[in-house]
């Protein structure tokens, strides 16, 4: 599989140094991805589910093993690779337009056909009248939408999505994570959601990868297929191997409220 | 969402509303000005009726009387602008040296951490203190009162600057490596602009803080200027010449500082 896989991870380890002592967070991870595939990643709170990635956006280097984009080393952040925070974290002194420029800007890239691609981006998503708008002139749902177009802005071939609805209400989350899909699909990205919600998971992802308490390691990972015409998640969610899918991660995920 | 406010025709419930606001707002400007009026009348009037000693108090009469003196002879504007020119270029040059310090110890988190014991001390010691070393070393003029307007703000500039620069949130940050930021860049795109209401608010504290240092310099050091007009005044007894000059302090920094107000207004459209 290596051949054609995007992402890849062998052997990962990644321990955290501090003052305190040393916390590891990761302890031999390996998975691939394959281009177009969308991994969810689901774990108990604070078993370095952010860490792998934060490795694979090159923001921080393993302690033992190797992370590859395309069959190349991570050397550092990319801009193949694209980051959605948990929050929209829009600059509330640019415009609309102005914060999706933000990556163009500091890649050097942002000429007039980068900036006609974001516009469009704005305009099939539904925010081009919004472009001269400053973000908390917005409702929490168009904003995620913004910070979405800013990381397609830089045209990523992977996209990073860490937790990216859950800042939101729970209707603006279900419409929001069922447009996030379509939007990926469409534009035939690599995604790999890092979440709480394993519902969100199963209706978005075609693999979905449970890891262990911390240190974290992959412990199952499930192909998703389920039955349905219409692929959007929210109405995925009502094929009937959802439940199934959802019992088997619950359990997998082994959580005990002590 | 505030994106469309309707153009729907106003309903009398709000043009009630409205006018509710209008005329509170209008109570409030008029109970200010009548405070102000009401304490020049008292204080005018006790002084005619010898209730207070006008040699001591003066009087507001008499300190309309210094004002046009001082205007007739030449020196109000002179003395005047001497010091706004002294707390101009203090308050700016205080300001924007305290901002690049800022910068360098927000580049530097060891030099942050080295400098920090210094500027903790550099801030509680009483600034007034270095006047006499400033006179020897710079000499007895306006360049004295202006170094001693720049000090007084400058350790307490650098401080809020600094905690504005580091409360800029870490994940605003980390958005910006993910686009591969550079330090500079991040510099430039997102701790400096972030930090803009904390420099105005930096601005708004060293507009008083300058005026403190202008005036104590003027004090000490100065043949001219407002600072100097009170020196001389309690000197030989002229209390009309105190209280007038201590007016005119106080309509200069209000006026200074509703400027500040106004540039805050004026380029931070996104914070309202």
């Amino acid at each position: 599989m290596n051949g054609q896989s995007i992402v890849s991870m062998n052997n990962v380890d990644l321990i955290y140094q501090s003052l305190e002592g040393e916390t590891p967070a990761l302890s031999n991870i390996s998975f691939d991805v394959s281009e177009g595939e969308f991994i969810g990643i689901v774990g108990p709170s604070g078993c370095g589910k952010t860490t792998i990635l934060s490795l694979i956006a090159g923001l921080i280097k393993p302690s033992p093993g190797k992370v590859l984009i395309d069959g190349k080393e991570v050397e550092g952040p990319s801009p193949k690779v694209g980051y959605m925070l948990q929050q929209d974290h829009l600059f509330e002194w640019r415009t609309i337009m102005q914060n999706v420029m933000l990556g163009l800007e500091i890649l050097g890239i942002n000429n007039d056909e980068n900036r006609e691609r974001a516009m469009k981006l704005l305009d099939t998503y539904g925010l081009a009248e919004f472009k001269n708008h400053y973000p908390q002139q917005l409702s929490g749902g168009m904003r995620q939408r913004v910070a979405l177009i800013r990381t397609l802005a830089i045209s990523p071939k992977i996209l990073l999505l860490d937790e990216p609805f859950s800042a939101l209400d729970y209707q603006t989350r279900l419409i929001l994570s069922d447009e996030v899909a379509n939007i990926i699909r469409k534009e035939k990205k690599t995604a790999l959601l890092v979440t709480h919600d394993i519902s969100e998971a199963i209706s978005m992802s075609d693999r979905v990868m449970v890891l262990t308490k911390r240190p974290a390691s992959v412990k199952k990972t499930y192909r998703i297929e389920l039955t349905g015409d219409d692929r959007s998640p929210i109405e995925l969610r009502k094929a009937p191997e959802f439940r199934h899918y959802f019992n088997e991660i619950w359990k997998e995920l082994d959580i005990h409220v002590s | 969402m505030s994106v469309d406010t309707a153009q729907a025709p106003i309903s009398e419930e709000r043009k009630r509303y409205l006018k509710k606001l209008k005329k509170r707002r209008m109570a409030i400007r008029v109970t200010q000005a009548a405070i102000l009026v009401l304490i020049f009348v008292l204080w005018e009037v006790a002084a005619s009726l010898g209730l207070i000693d006008s040699f001591i108090t003066s009087q507001p009469s008499r300190m309309l009387r210094t004002l046009q003196n001082l205007a007739n002879e030449g020196a109000l504007f002179m003395h005047v602008s001497i010091t706004i020119a002294e707390t101009v270029v203090g308050f700016v040059a205080g300001t924007v040296l305290g901002t690049l310090i800022a910068v360098i110890l927000w580049w530097s988190d060891f030099v942050s951490k080295v400098a920090d014991p210094y500027l903790v001390t550099l801030n509680s010691l009483p600034k007034v203190a270095l006047g006499p070393i400033l006179i020897v070393w710079i000499g007895a003029g306006p360049a004295s009162i202006i170094v001693m307007a720049l000090l007084v703000s400058l350790v307490v500039t650098v401080i809020s600057m600094l905690n504005g620069f580091n409360g800029v949130s870490q994940d605003k940050i980390k958005l910006l490596k993910t686009f591969g930021a550079a330090k500079l860049q991040v510099l430039t795109k997102v701790i400096l602009p972030a930090s803009i209401p904390t420099m105005i608010s930096a601005l708004k504290i060293n507009v008083g803080m300058s005026w403190v240092g202008v005036i104590v310099g003027e004090f000490l050091v100065s043949k001219a200027g407002l600072g100097y007009l009170i020196v001389y005044g309690g000197q030989v007894f002229r209390l009309d010449l105190v209280m007038t000059s201590v007016v005119i302090c106080a309509a200069a920094a209000a006026l200074m500082y509703h400027g500040v107000s106004w540039l805050e207004k004026k380029y931070i459209k996104w914070s309202q």
